[in-house]
């Protein structure tokens, strides 16, 4: 239990995702806009990532059974993880179409975030079965670690927008400075755990 | 009946997109070579793929890689994918195209462990992660499914130049600014390497960390909007303006309400 805490912090704060781990910037500077949109995101993320990421550990094992592991992880994960996304967005919008309004438009960008393919090519490594605390916890704390962080620097960039900023450095480029800022705190917690 | 006025309502601009692209592109190819590396970078304008970025700018040579491995991917994703573009389905066209990427990155990944295993380590995760690297599946989407093969084949060159010329700009502050000089590694032998170190004991350790990096992006990306914008008049600037000129409305909109209410 004490591992799955601390492997739940860990990959939630001290190597954060976006902050330490430089993933995801893409939808993470363009999604961020508004804190609603950013919510959206952190959520259909989470989903994403948890399912992925405990599919692929598990394809893991069978791909070192066939001996095919070293060259078509990448292939088959990226695999699972646009079918994954496919299927979620018909379910959502099939049973929950109230969900998929808000959902609907972030599912097809989560193929191309790179927090989801990162996670599983990180929890595919894992060569023991007796890992499963880490990786569930891993599964859920990369996710939740991005969700955290997209929402608080939403909350920055909706001062930015208002704020007299030069007008060059306007949007993404203060709001690059703003990540640094934000990745200094990450950073003096890494000796924590 | 709503859902159908929408789809007669778009297509007429689905099809007319790509005509327009021919016509621009088919009077002047170098204007589709340049647009990656200035107009249009993908970095530093248009803000793709920054995944990389951050971590393949800790130095020279580890940027260097990157762009090989990102040129190598997308000038045979383009040309692979501007090939079939007639024979695949539409409906399943993105499974397509990222199976076909995903290939490409795991021959170059196992390639660098081969050859360049310094390098490959140092970038770890990040040269599998080349497979949802926006840059490339939005290349083929937006530009190798609609035109002919060498258009395809200079947008992929121009836009894989311009992104590595920004991973060398940012790079080249960050290692100098980092380690007070600049050390080239043969990427294939350890063995040899030339370093200028003379600035040492001045040197910031943490720009060569992501601290340094974050930051130093943010600002090359100002300056570069800046630069645009005063030496390049008119149509190159466009985007950066574009998007500016967006927010500062939004903004003066926001201000507007905000006054209403109150």
């Amino acid at each position: 239990m004490v591992a799955f805490y601390t492997a739940l912090l860990s990959s939630m704060i001290v190597s954060n995702s976006v902050l330490a781990g430089y993933k995801g910037l893409c939808s993470y500077l363009g999604i961020s806009k508004k804190s609603s949109s950013a919510f959206g995101m952190g959520v259909a993320l989470t989903f994403v990532c948890f399912f992925s990421g405990l599919i692929c550990w598990g394809l893991g094992f069978l791909l070192r059974e066939l001996e095919i592991y070293d060259f078509m992880f990448t292939i088959v994960s990226i695999l699972v993880i646009s079918s994954l996304v496919q299927f979620t967005e018909l379910v959502i919008k099939k049973f929950f179409p109230s969900l998929y309004k808000t959902l609907g438009i972030y599912l097809p960008l989560i193929t191309t975030n790179c927090v989801v393919l990162g996670l599983a090519l990180q929890v595919g490594a894992y060569t023991d079965a007796s890992s499963f605390p880490e990786v569930l916890a891993t599964v859920l704390g990369v996710p939740l670690g991005y969700f955290i962080v997209i929402m608080l620097f939403s909350c920055i960039q909706e001062r930015l927008e208002t704020s007299n900023t030069k007008y060059n450095f306007k949007g993404a480029a203060i709001g690059l400075v703003a990540t640094a800022i934000m990745a200094i705190a990450v950073y003096g917690l890494g000796g924590v755990i | 009946m709503k859902n159908q006025v929408e789809k007669v309502q778009n297509t007429p601009e689905n099809v007319a997109q790509p005509e327009k692209n021919v016509e621009k592109k088919g009077h002047d190819r170098k204007k589709v070579f340049l647009a990656g590396i200035i107009k249009d970078n993908p970095v530093l304008v248009m803000l793709l793929g920054l995944c990389p970025v951050i971590p393949a700018t800790t130095s020279i040579i580890n940027a260097l890689m990157m762009f090989i491995a990102v040129l190598f991917v997308l000038v045979c994703s383009n040309l692979i994918i501007s090939l079939i573009k007639g024979i695949v389905p539409k409906e399943i066209r993105i499974p397509v195209y990222i199976v076909i990427i995903a290939s490409l990155v795991t021959v170059i990944d196992l390639l660098l462990q081969a050859y360049a295993p310094d390098v490959s380590n140092s970038l770890g995760v990040f040269i599998p992660l080349i497979t949802v690297n926006c840059i490339i599946l939005g290349r083929a989407e937006a530009f190798a499914s609609k035109n002919s093969v060498l258009d395809s084949l200079l947008d992929a060159l121009g836009m894989s130049i311009g992104f590595g010329l920004a991973c060398l700009v940012i790079a080249i502050f960050r290692e100098f600014l980092g380690t007070g000089g600049f050390t080239l590694t043969n990427p294939f032998n350890s063995d040899q390497s030339v370093s200028w170190l003379p600035l040492k004991d001045l040197a910031l350790p943490v720009m060569v960390q992501g601290i340094g990096g974050f930051l130093t992006f943010g600002i090359i990306v100002g300056l570069f909007a800046w630069i645009t914008k005063s030496k390049v008049p008119g149509k190159n600037s466009d985007t950066t303006l574009k998007s500016q000129y967006s927010t500062l409305k939004e903004i003066e909109a926001c201000r507007k309400e905000g006054k209403e209410t109150k």
